[in-house]
């Protein structure tokens, strides 16, 4: 791991705000766990709980983060260090306490009650689903200079992700539904990590049955081995686009 | 050492510096002087590789700078105002750029010791006042020993005291044989530092000349009145 990684990595360990993130989580997990007895109904509701608040403590956090760091690059950049070398520190510094604490407050219930296909599932989708807001963070404050307006881009991702895509989808379901838009539903989704993470898991919980034709189209795409690939590609590429545009955008930027 | 080839930067519509061309050589001591917002600032920073430049290119030690970074170990730079990790203490700031630099040899540790900012170790950026923050930039930037110094306005904020110290310091590397390039607004504290001027008004160099030169071509035993002397014949031209 290179030093810089390190830096940040304990800098960001030592931040109250992890830690109270790792206790919320956990207690979250354990106490759906064991509050409910049958362990596919609790992933279920950590599943919502998961998709809803982990994004928000992702991006926020993060791009708080990068603009208070921004002395610690001003710092570094008259060093002999790559520029780009400061930017990756930073994200997989970043990433790998967030990751961490995922792991801590979620994974290790997770492995616990449900150490099942679904279980780690679960847990994968949940990684992705904190890399990729990181990287969305990186991107909303590269885009401005200004903190508050950059939170605020932070904050509209999560909304439009997490509520407003729903609203939207549901809309348009309703408005169409004379025309035969299933298999364009499927498309759709992989705009928007969190429905794809949603989709991914509910597949596997046997509930799509309720879920009608819709569902049905659904399982013979994502419930296929390439449609799951398909769809980590897709949340690969939620991770790596936003960021490379960040690092392109941040090369070029005058500090 | 540093050769800039007709460096312009835009920042938007203004134009900050505007086809700068300037060689500087080792051993040199050269003062950049200018009012405020002329580009002094930014022209060190395109050095450094802060600020990326519209046009124009700059070479150090005969390569070009852009995409590179290894040349920065070769300069020590102190900012005008230098900005430090708000919860880092002095002692973690100076570990993490030795760490970084990966160089615990041959440390020049004078100012550390001068400025006795051993005491001061344990204490948070965010303490600090304005001038103990200028001590910890000086201390960093002379701290590797490096061939070329940069110094942003290097005794502003500083006591007399302290700035005697750095100005001593200063005097020493230069005999060394280092480059140093020092912007400042105080004349008459450069008088014993220098061996060149580079005088940059609304992003254009106006002159380059040695202090020889420009005592000789004024008549003008101070380098303040020297210079005021050749504003005066600008305006009235």
């Amino acid at each position: 791991m290179n030093r810089i990684i390190k830096f940040i990595v304990l800098d960001i360990l030592k931040n109250k705000i992890v830690l109270v993130y790792t206790a919320i989580l956990s207690i979250l997990s354990w106490s759906v766990f064991s509050l409910e007895d049958n362990s596919t109904k609790g992933l279920l509701t950590l599943l919502n709980v998961i998709l809803l608040t982990v994004p928000l403590i992702s991006v926020v956090f993060s791009t708080i983060y990068i603009y208070n760091s921004s002395e610690f690059i001003e710092l570094l950049l008259s060093q002999p260090i790559k520029r780009s070398k400061i930017w990756w520190s930073l994200f997989f510094g970043l990433t790998l306490s967030l990751l961490l604490s995922f792991f801590i407050g979620t994974g290790i219930p997770i492995l616990f009650y449900a150490p099942s296909d679904v279980g780690i599932m679960m847990l994968l989708v949940g990684f992705f689903i904190t890399t990729v807001f990181v990287a969305i963070a990186f991107l909303s404050s590269i885009l401005t200079r200004d903190k508050a307006k950059g939170i605020g881009i932070a904050i509209m991702l999560w909304l439009f992700f997490a509520l407003l895509f729903d609203g939207i989808v549901l809309f348009l379901l309703f408005q169409l539904s004379d025309y035969p838009i299933e298999k364009m539903m499927v498309g759709i989704t992989a705009f928007n990590p969190i429905d794809l993470a949603r989709i991914l898991i509910l597949l596997h919980l046997d509930v799509s049955a309720m879920m009608g034709y819709t569902g049905a189209i659904f399982k013979d795409f994502f419930g296929t081995s390439i449609g799951i690939f398909i769809a980590f590609i897709i949340l690969f590429l939620w991770i790596i686009v936003p960021f490379l545009v960040s690092l392109i955008k941040f090369n070029r930027k005058d500090l | 050492m540093i050769e800039i080839n007709n460096l312009s930067k835009n920042f938007g519509k203004l134009k900050v510096i505007n086809n700068v061309s300037l060689s500087c050589n080792q051993g040199e001591c050269i003062a950049l002087i200018g009012p405020n917002g002329c580009g002094k600032t930014t022209l060190i920073k395109t050095i450094l590789g802060m600020v990326i430049p519209s046009k124009g290119t700059i070479k150090f030690k005969g390569e070009y700078v852009s995409k590179n970074f290894e040349y920065r170990k070769y300069i020590g730079y102190m900012p005008q105002i230098g900005r430090y990790p708000d919860n880092m203490t002095i002692g973690q700031i100076l570990e993490m750029i030795k760490e970084i630099r990966k160089s615990d040899l041959d440390l020049d540790e004078d100012l550390l010791h001068q400025f006795k900012l051993k005491d001061l170790f344990n204490k948070r950026m965010r303490t600090l006042s304005g001038g103990t923050t200028q001590k910890v930039s000086a201390t960093l930037a002379f701290l590797f020993n490096p061939d070329v110094l940069i110094l942003d306005e290097p005794t502003a904020g500083l006591d007399p005291l302290a700035s005697e110290i750095l100005k001593e310091k200063i005097i020493a590397e230069k005999q060394k044989g280092k480059l140093i390039l020092i912007t400042s607004h105080l004349l008459s504290e450069l008088d014993d530092l220098i061996t060149q001027i580079i005088f940059m008004q609304d992003g254009e160099v106006q002159f380059h000349k040695t202090i020889a030169d420009l005592k000789a071509s004024t008549g003008e035993e101070k380098i303040s009145k020297a210079i005021a002397t050749i504003l005066k014949a600008k305006n009235n031209e």
